[in-house]
């Protein structure tokens, strides 16, 4: 084990890519045909959940709102069989949740609980798509902007693109699958991005150490060395995320089922993109040593031949 | 010596430890049940003897409590169960009379010696416990265009006391005032007086071939001042709406420039909650119009209590609701009922200066109620939300004035003490200084809220119990390690969040979740750091050593970028994204300190300057050693 064979990552640098684009293309053609399935949050309405101690039929349950007079009334399951959601998309007045309780009470031979009800006027829909796209956007740009400090602006481009790729593709699979994107899921998109981060600084770092450090190899090579260093450390911060996401989705009930789903597949799209997307992007904007050029007096040190340890710099930081 | 920590290093990592265990602890003590009285108004003074009334009235009820206590605001009782709480409830409602609200409570039973170092649970948000939320709109558009209902009178007072002759005093569209004079050399003359009179007045001059005008609208700053006066006069009404509601701990609070937030946890009647807090009530006084006066300046009105009454009013109004700073109920010297009212300064000015003019005239007060009916218009091709507002008035009260009046006064000759109070009653909840609409209204059962308990707290169990085997077994003595470094991070979790008074909500379970997945990252970082110097050959104490020095900048990027992230979520979300962002920020902070110094100590105790051979850093399924 003390040795670990360096994976070729790269060489399948351009099969990862051409799925990369595929799968994003994909995701981009889906959200313009079949758009996303936005909750109540974002487009207001009426929500209402009720529980039943038996399991009504749902067909009788829409039979008897029609009969009160809600005729666009959506029935569903909402995690058991004996939760029932209503949707209406009519605008809201005082009673409508009294109103639908006791129409379905009264047509119910057990009793009916109200278990939550939600109005959300259209404009504050409105609002908070436009503050969710912002917030995105703004997530992005700062990102950017640190990264490119911290690092170099090849890496903050290659990061951004490895984030823009893992928010497409999860949007994609939402629109593809037709699942509620409501305001939680928002927020497991913004983790996302905070976790997609995470995983191509990692990779970044040791890449820019990398090039620093080792003398010999093309950038290629050198790019396959640290994503093979990294790959532990990668796969196991996402098993153990991934496990407690599906605890999550398991056991954290319906209300958290579309957070916790979204985030899963955006640990998994982000583990591949930090690997294969960021790498991908920096060849491509021709990423060399130069780069990473490191400032003139410690490449001095380095020249001298002196080891990396502690002990040393302070020595030969003197005049 | 490699690997160990100073000893003052050391006693540090364990007073932060001993910190968050000691404010993460009174959430392991339940929450009793009770019931908590306090005053209707918030004059009303809370003491032992209201505390000995309700003590009475329940033992004659013969009602056993936990314990009661009296706190600046209020009477505390605990009970042992529900249905107790739900019986002492009514007695005591009964018990109280009207000047007191009793409501339900959970009370917390953070022992005295935890209270007084400031520990007290988390706060629960309404998915957790149950309640209502609702999102409220002031209409500023409204509250700019009362405020122009007033000026309209008092410039038409100000220009016939100035003997300025004007023709007519319009409102435009754009909610500016438009006045018409004969000719240009009386309009500024009118508009110096202004001037001087109204620096809040942006004025232009308009002439045309038969007239002269004179163009008035408020400028920015006067705008936006009615508008945080509207809102925040507006809070203190929902406010006194809300206590008047009896719920134990609302919300009642300020979003964004024109929004309001309410939330009453625990309450279930929906119903009654809106019909009180909307009730978008205000209030005009106006003199009822001579007999004969031109139709032109009179308005006809019916009556609240008979719609069949009706009486002639002007149009031109002397104040509106938002002048009355308080108005009471009692009886006269006489016994007769009566309602006492009180102006603020500016009305008080502008009532005294109307009715000196106009005495044994009968002076009217207007309830004003604005409603508004929504419907579906298609725009485009799309179903749009409109809202179409109207205003109802009427008459609820028509008295003859006796003298000139001034900053306070009283109306007399009402047909009884009941009538008395509501007029009170509306006077001052009618007070609000602009209509407000309810955009979002959220209910969230009682029941619901402790199965959204439960499934998080089963959710965060199971999850960290994964974490743990899964670490154990990668990194056996390494993985117990980062195992313990990662229930003090939960531990710190809790403590901040209780410490700094953040609300726990449904979303903020699933930030504590995601936070331990990714809190063992940093552990997870030095680790390989450690097994790769390990594999190049370095001695197990290097090993360490350089394992945690260089994995400290990688651990700190990564974490500052995700930080970023979630200060961005906190900052453009609401509700329950702000909830996440809150846990997982506070999440990823602690994670910093327990993973990197917190199992840094751990290491250094187990494995610091000793000798060694070989550390217990492989994975269980593949043996010791390298």
């Amino acid at each position: 084990m003390s040795d670990i064979k360096i994976i070729n990552f790269m060489a399948m640098r351009k099969i990862a890519g051409a799925m990369s684009i595929a799968l994003v293309l994909g995701a981009l053609v889906s959200l313009a045909v079949n758009q996303l399935q936005f909750g109540l949050d974002f487009t207001g309405g009426t929500l209402i959940e009720v529980g039943y101690e038996q399991a009504p039929s749902l067909v009788d349950v829409r039979l008897q709102l029609q009969g009160a007079g809600f005729d666009d009334a959506v029935v569903q399951n909402f995690g058991s069989e004996k939760d029932i959601l209503v949707r209406l998309g009519q605008t809201f007045n005082d009673q409508v949740g009294e109103q639908v309780l006791s129409a379905l009470q009264s047509a119910a031979s057990s009793q009916v609980e109200l278990r939550r009800s939600e109005y959300v006027g259209a404009q504050v829909g409105e609002e908070l798509t436009e503050q969710g796209g912002m917030g995105l956007l703004l997530a992005l740009a700062i990102v950017m902007i640190y990264v490119a400090l911290r690092f170099q602006v090849k890496f903050s481009v290659g990061a951004v693109v490895a984030l823009a790729h893992d928010v497409l593709i999860v949007l994609g699979i939402f629109s593809i699958f037709k699942l509620d994107f409501d305001l939680t899921v928002l927020a497991a998109i913004l983790a996302v991005i905070g976790y997609s981060l995470n995983d191509t600084i990692v990779v970044s770092d040791r890449i820019r150490e990398n090039f620093r450090k080792v003398r010999k190899g093309t950038t290629i090579e050198i790019i396959n060395e640290s994503l093979t260093q990294t790959l532990g450390r990668t796969l196991v911060t996402s098993i153990t995320t991934i496990l407690v996401l599906v605890a999550l989705l398991i056991f954290g009930g319906e209300l958290i089922h579309g957070f916790a789903l979204a985030l899963i597949i955006g640990v998994l799209v982000g583990t591949y993109s930090s690997i294969y997307v960021a790498a991908n992007v920096l060849l491509l904007l021709g990423i060399s040593k130069e780069d990473l050029i490191i400032p003139p007096k410690e490449e001095v040190i380095e020249g001298e031949g002196f080891e990396e340890g502690e002990g040393f710099e302070q020595d030969l930081e003197q005049p | 010596m490699l690997n160990r920590y100073p000893l003052w290093k050391s006693l540090l990592i364990l007073v932060g430890l001993a910190l968050g265990g000691l404010y993460a602890l009174p959430n392991l003590y339940p929450d009793d049940l009770a019931i908590q009285i306090s005053g209707a108004r918030s004059a009303t003074v809370i003491d032992e003897q209201v505390l000995n009334g309700a003590v009475d009235a329940l033992s004659q009820a013969d009602i056993n409590t936990k314990g009661v206590e009296l706190t600046a605001k209020n009477v505390l009782i605990r009970v042992t169960d529900s249905e107790t709480q739900l019986h002492a409830k009514a007695v005591l409602s009964d018990a109280m009379g009207e000047g007191y609200v009793t409501a339900l409570n959970l009370a917390p039973t953070t022992p005295d010696w935890l209270t007084n170092l400031g520990a007290g649970p988390m706060k629960l948000g309404l998915d957790l416990r149950g309640g209502v939320h609702f999102l409220l709109e002031v209409d500023m558009v409204q509250a700019v265009s009362q405020r122009l209902d007033v000026y309209v009178s008092e410039v038409k007072a100000l220009l016939r006391t100035e003997k300025l002759r004007y023709r007519a005093v319009t409102r435009e569209a754009d909610g500016s005032l438009r006045i018409k004079f004969m000719d240009a050399q009386v309009r500024d003359d009118a508009r110096s007086k202004l001037k001087s009179d109204y620096g809040e007045f942006l004025m232009s001059a308009e002439d045309t071939d038969s007239a002269a005008y004179l163009l008035i609208s408020l400028n920015e700053s006067t705008v936006r001042e009615i508008e945080d006066y509207a809102v925040n006069q507006n809070l203190t009404t929902l406010r006194n709406r809300v206590n008047e509601l009896g719920v134990a701990e609302p919300l009642v609070q300020r979003q964004g420039r024109n929004r309001i937030v309410v939330q009453l946890p625990g309450v279930q009647d929906t119903a009654a909650a809106k019909r009180i807090l909307g009730a978008t009530a205000n209030l005009e006084f106006r003199l009822e119009a001579k007999p004969g006066a031109s139709r032109v300046t009179t308005e006809e009105f019916t009556f609240r209590s008979n719609p069949d009454r009706t009486a002639m009013l002007e149009k031109d109004l002397i104040i509106s609701g938002t002048s009355v700073s308080n108005a009471q109920s009692n009886f006269d010297e006489n016994g007769m009922p009566q309602v006492n009212i009180d102006l603020d300064s500016q009305g008080g000015k502008l009532m005294n200066r109307v009715t000196r003019n106009a005495v044994k005239r009968r002076m009217a007060v207007v309830f004003v109620e604005h409603k508004s009916r929504t419907r579906m218009v298609e725009v485009e091709g799309k179903l749009v939300e409109q809202r179409i507002p109207y205003v109802e008035k009427s008459i609820i009260s028509l008295a003859t004035i006796q003298t000139a009046l001034g900053n306070s006064f009283r109306i007399t000759g009402l047909d009884g003490a009941g009538e008395a109070s509501e007029l009170a009653l509306l006077l001052r909840a009618g007070s609000l200084a602009a209509p407000i609409y309810f955009v979002e209204e959220r209910t969230v059962g009682p029941s619901l809220g402790q199965e959204n308990i439960d499934l998080g707290l089963t959710s965060v169990q199971i999850g960290l119990a994964l974490v743990v085997i899964f670490m154990l077994a990668f990194y056996s003595v390494f993985g117990i390690i980062a195992n313990v470094a990662l229930a003090f991070n939960l531990l710190l979790v809790a403590a901040v969040m209780s410490l700094l008074g953040f609300t726990l909500s449904l979303p903020g379970i699933a930030g504590v979740v995601l936070t331990v997945g990714m809190a063992v990252d940093a552990n997870v970082l030095i680790f390989s750091r450690i097994k790769e110097e390990l594999r190049a050959g370095m001695a197990p104490q290097s090993a360490i050593h350089a394992g945690y020095e260089r994995a400290f900048t990688t651990i700190f990027d990564a974490n500052i970028t995700t930080l970023l992230v979630a200060v961005i979520l906190y900052a453009v979300g609401t509700g329950p994204v702000k909830g996440f962002a809150v846990t997982l920020s506070i999440g990823i902070i602690t994670s910093m300190f327990t993973a990197i110094m917190v199992s840094r100590a751990m290491v250094n105790g187990v494995y610091g300057g000793k000798k060694l051979t070989d550390i217990k850093i492989w994975p269980l399924f593949m043996g010791a050693g390298k």
